[in-house]
């Protein structure tokens, strides 16, 4: 009832439900020795809607893991603003879990205790048993229960990988980040972790904010894809809507004349990317 | 630290041999190192047959240390004391160094891996301390404590700060941008980051600063003995040579050697117990 009467009324305290994440005007730029400063990100705009999967594609440079880093707070923008939720993200927080390229594991902990460090840390009000109930239900998610006690060096790059989309999502974060997150898997184990956090996401809607540079991990994955033009001063170039329903199927994807269409324009976009830049 | 080598390449080669035939695994483990010994006897026995005047001939050494051997406890006199107490009383020295000296190095080396000023602060000192022989300092410490004793683990105490320091210094320096990264969208105060994060990362830098603290610690020992006296095996090699007794002084030099590599050997495997990570061999 309030909410409605707010809405009626037009008041914008509260984010509408669409605008979630908000960038506005980000620029991102790093002082050198002559004075003038190298800008690597110029003026983004984007916004991000609830329980939305939306990937970031550029070449390699143009900033796209920075943009990413910027949400996550690890890293300040020289200018411009950045909200969650309509509050400014001004340092790194829990409510936006990362998953990291090169997985971010504590290498003295064992899976269980890497996922129960993060849940120790941010969801401190939880009693013990809770707390262990959060742990094993989300290993097990990643079907990872029988190496709960292994330590990560023991593991392979997908179990490790799998290890830390487990803990990033126990502790419940609002936006999910993923920076490159299958970029240092093998090809077939790439697939077929895609497939299982995709099934995640589909069972358990949230909202993600992905970097990747395979146009077909983004294409199967995301809502909306952002492709960014080549650094220095890079900007979005376009943003392309995926039209597919969820749950997707790879196989039925494929035979979709419209992925083609898709794919082509998007590697036409990289490649025309490619070419200005030398 | 050669000792410790030489064990890392036996650990490798027992391992690789694992598949291959037991005969293969006999030759590798046993034959070989075997012959290694073989022929350092052989060089003693050829040298000691040249000098027949002070070298004793292998045999002549095994024979005049069977009291030695047999009885590593005896007590016969305040003086006169078995090899395992002479042992003991080596060990006692460079343990109690080596603990003190780890207590102030561990701090120390977290503060200048974590602080600029303190590194800028430090260094310089570290630099210049670090190539002076521990041997150097014990004239200082004797006119500090009056005492043999405590003048010998003061020496040790030395000994065992520079790599210890140096090492967790950059272990704490060098801790993975990944690790901190996690700590930071975890939210995690910055003390509970030093001990959940910081110490638990650094940990295999410091053990290898152990390690080479504690075996540079068995080496300084020996020699700072030899000069102060008393009970110790470091001073049974003098006493032992000023009575041209050269059998024992052999006896000696093995029994120092394997402690040496015990020692080694203890700490990595204490190491393995801390981080659950097989130890890299310091050198």
């Amino acid at each position: 009832m309030v909410k409605s009467t707010l809405q009626t009324n037009g008041i914008q305290t509260q984010p509408s439900q669409s605008e979630f994440l908000v960038i506005e005007n980000l620029v991102k730029s790093y002082p050198t020795p002559t004075g003038d400063p190298f800008v690597v990100l110029d003026g983004i705009n984007l916004t991000l809607h609830e329980n939305e999967f939306v990937s970031l594609i550029g070449h390699s440079g143009c900033g796209k893991s920075t943009l990413l880093k910027m949400v996550a707070g690890l890293e300040r923008a020289t200018s411009g603003l950045i909200t969650l939720e309509g509050k400014e993200i001004r340092k790194p927080g829990a409510d936006r879990m990362m998953v990291f390229q090169h997985y971010g594991l504590l290498p003295w902990l064992t899976v269980r205790e890497n996922v129960r460090l993060a849940v120790d840390e941010v969801l401190d009000g939880l009693s013990h048993a809770e707390k262990k109930d959060l742990v094993n239900a989300h290993l097990a998610m990643v079907n990872l229960t029988a190496a709960a006690n292994k330590y990560p060096d023991e593991i392979s790059g997908g179990m490790k990988q799998r290890v830390g989309i487990a803990r990033a999502l126990a502790i419940r974060p609002k936006l999910l980040l993923m920076d490159e997150p299958f970029g240092a898997l093998d090809a077939l184990t790439r697939g077929k972790l895609q497939r299982q956090v995709l099934d995640i996401w589909e069972n358990n809607r949230q909202t993600v904010l992905m970097v990747t540079h395979d146009v077909d991990e983004a294409l199967y994955m995301s809502d909306r894809i952002v492709m960014l033009t080549n650094g220095p001063n890079a900007n979005i170039g376009e943003i392309l809507v995926v039209p597919f329903d969820h749950p997707r199927d790879r196989h039925a994807l494929r035979e979709d004349p419209r992925y083609y269409e898709l794919r082509n324009h998007a590697l036409d976009f990289l490649d025309q990317h490619f070419s200005t830049d030398d | 630290m050669s000792l410790m080598n030489v064990a890392a390449i036996f650990a490798a080669i027992a391992q690789s041999t694992w598949n291959r035939s037991k005969i293969l695994l006999l030759r590798d483990t046993v034959v070989l190192p075997a012959l290694g010994f073989l022929g350092i006897i052989v060089l003693w026995w050829i040298v000691a047959l040249f000098r027949r005047d002070l070298m004793p001939t292998p045999p002549e050494a095994f024979v005049n240390n069977l009291d030695f051997i047999l009885n590593p406890f005896y007590q016969r006199g305040p003086g006169d004391l078995g090899l395992g107490w002479l042992l003991i009383a080596s060990l006692r020295r460079v343990l109690l160094g080596f603990l003190l000296g780890a207590l102030v190095a561990i701090p120390v080396g977290f503060l200048i891996g974590m602080s600029r000023p303190t590194l800028l602060a430090l260094n310089p000192l570290i630099q210049i301390f670090k190539p002076v022989s521990p041997l150097a300092w014990l004239p200082i410490a004797l006119a500090i404590f009056n005492l043999a004793d405590p003048s010998a683990i003061f020496v040790i105490f030395i000994t065992s700060l520079w790599p210890t320091i140096i090492n967790t210094a950059l272990g704490v320096s060098s801790v993975s941008q990944d690790y901190l990264d996690v700590a930071q969208v975890l939210e995690m105060p910055k003390w509970r980051q030093i001990y959940k994060i910081i110490l638990p990362a650094s940990l295999p830098y410091i053990f290898t600063g152990l390690r080479i603290s504690l075996g540079i610690a068995w080496l300084v020992i020996v020699a700072v003995e030899m000069l102060t006296g008393g009970i110790g095996i470091g001073f049974f090699v003098w006493d032992e040579w000023s009575r041209l007794n050269l059998s024992s002084v052999f006896l000696a030099v093995l029994v120092i050697g394997v402690t040496g590599l015990l020692l080694d050997v203890a700490i990595a495997q204490l190491q393995r117990l801390v981080t659950h990570r097989r130890p890299t061999t310091a050198s």
